[in-house]
């Protein structure tokens, strides 16, 4: 199912991170970083409500707005049921949608937010993403502070907010186009392995919004997925090429690979995850290049990983799902 | 059969079939250095066998108490540093670099008594450090009595008493 937008553009993004974010390549890209995993707060649930509720009082400033002019705020994180983003929708006093798609939720949020510009429902949307590592290891795995050693193919949650305000006043950035993907279930069943769990689900969406479209891979400059890592990356160029036939490798990227140096940042292990991986990488690298005109179109993928720890105690399989958004240099 | 239908759908992807897509998954998985992880553990795990009899012989020595009583204090002294180095904040690195090490020995049991419950301090004293220290502790102490009964047991009934 693909969407195409005549009306929306992004109008400014705001990037907060923590400390193995700042030591990454794209460290300088950032618009605010911290040393501490706790940012002087008491717990990391909390922490997490700061930087994400940051990333938000940043882009105000930057754009020059106050909260009022916003009016409809969408946000999700991987805290259970999605707390940290409704403690924010409580500072800040806006009409709220909660999401929630795992670490495709920044582009769930887009496509959302997106649809209600298209149809002239509202004028400004703020669209708001955040994951923090330690809460994510001691919801889905163990304490913190036990370290317990990982396979290679395990994949960092990424520490930080990120937030967007789409507008349908025109402006550099436009979103023209939205897919939403379809669940796949291809029997993975490794938490420690998400690439394999989403690098089907993101073949699926990328296929979908091609023939939606009527476009070919040569019609896009850039191609990122979400998360996959450094090992889901090079699974999806396969599976591209022997499932659909088409060659992706040279115009293709995975934003888990791009946000941390995976050769001097050993502890990330495949790479980063977690929500708000792909909107860092987006909104301090891509878009920033979008608005200078190095980059003409790209294709925005991000995967999710649905599943929670239950589910896989009970050895259900874990389920993929991607969503896709086409940008596009005004 | 609408049922069915809907069932493996679900199960078999769009095209390419589960086995196929299991190949290609193998195909990417990186090489572990179980070698080199093995030996690591087992030296480290020796180390530690051996700081504990060092400790054995200096309680024997300096206290003049028994083996047995020795062998107490220096399972005491290894808990205490174990928690102590875990609260401090680095004994999970340690473990990241010695894993099963660190992990197997009595050290390993303290560290993942304090870790969960530093973790959990912030949900309260009952609800959270309560209720979550023996997280992963508690299926190492259930599973060592019912095993320790079971060979218990057969030792009672080959071997007499």
């Amino acid at each position: 199912m693909t969407f195409r937008f005549d009306n929306v553009y992004i109008r400014d993004v705001a990037t907060v991170v923590g400390p193995y974010e700042s030591k990454g390549p794209l460290s300088k890209k950032f618009d605010q970083s911290y040393d501490d995993m706790y940012f002087d707060c008491d717990s990391f649930e909390k922490a997490e409500v700061k930087i994400l509720f940051d990333s938000i009082n940043i882009l105000l400033n930057k754009v020059k707005k106050d909260k009022s002019d916003i009016d409809l705020f969408i946000s999700g994180d991987l805290q259970n049921q999605i707390t940290a983003s409704s403690y924010v929708a409580r500072n800040l006093k806006l009409p709220f949608l909660g999401i929630y798609s795992a670490c495709a939720t920044n582009v769930e949020g887009l496509i959302i937010g997106s649809n209600f510009l298209e149809n002239h429902l509202v004028d400004n949307v703020l669209v708001s993403v955040s994951s923090h590592n330690m809460v994510s290891e001691k919801q889905f795995r163990n304490p913190t502070e036990y370290g317990a050693p990982k396979p290679k193919t395990a994949t960092f949650t990424a520490t930080g907010g990120a937030s967007c305000l789409l507008t349908n006043k025109s402006g550099k950035v436009k979103i023209t186009a939205g897919t939403i993907g379809k669940v796949v279930d291809y029997n993975q069943t490794n938490p420690l392995d998400m690439g394999s769990v989403m690098a089907p689900a993101a073949a699926d969406v990328l296929n979908t919004h091609l023939n939606d479209l009527d476009r070919d891979i040569t019609d896009y400059d850039l191609i990122l997925t979400g998360d996959l890592g450094i090992i889901g990356k090079n699974i999806l160029i396969d599976f591209m090429k022997s499932e659909y036939g088409i060659d992706i490798e040279n115009i293709y990227n995975d934003c888990g690979v791009m946000l941390y140096d995976l050769e001097k940042q050993k502890d990330v292990l495949a790479g980063g995850s977690g929500p708000v991986c792909s909107a860092l990488v987006v909104y301090s690298d891509i878009i920033k290049k979008l608005e200078k005109k190095e980059l003409k179109r790209v294709l925005y993928i991000a995967t999710g990983a649905l599943f929670n720890p239950t589910s896989v105690f009970q050895k259900e399989n874990i389920l993929g799902i991607a969503h896709a958004i086409s940008l596009e240099s005004i | 059969m609408y049922i069915f239908l809907i069932f493996t759908n679900n199960i078999i992807g769009e095209n390419m079939e589960k086995k196929l897509y299991d190949k290609l998954v193998l195909e990417h998985a990186p090489k572990e250095k179980r070698l080199e992880n093995a030996v690591i553990a087992f030296l480290i795990g020796g180390v530690m066998g051996v700081i504990g009899e060092l400790l054995v012989e200096f309680y024997g020595y300096y206290l003049h108490i028994s083996r047995s009583d020795a062998s107490v204090f220096m399972i005491i002294t290894l808990i205490f540093l174990a928690s102590l180095f875990t609260a401090l904040g680095f004994f999970d690195k340690w473990v990241k670099f010695a894993k099963c090490g660190l992990i197997i020995p009595i050290t390993g049991f303290a560290h993942s008594m304090t870790s969960a419950a530093i973790e959990y301090k912030r949900e309260g004293f009952v609800t959270g450090l309560g209720a979550n220290m023996f997280k992963l502790a508690g299926t190492v102490i259930l599973y060592g009595v019912v095993s320790a009964y079971i060979f218990g047991l057969i030792r009672l009934i080959i071997g007499g008493i």
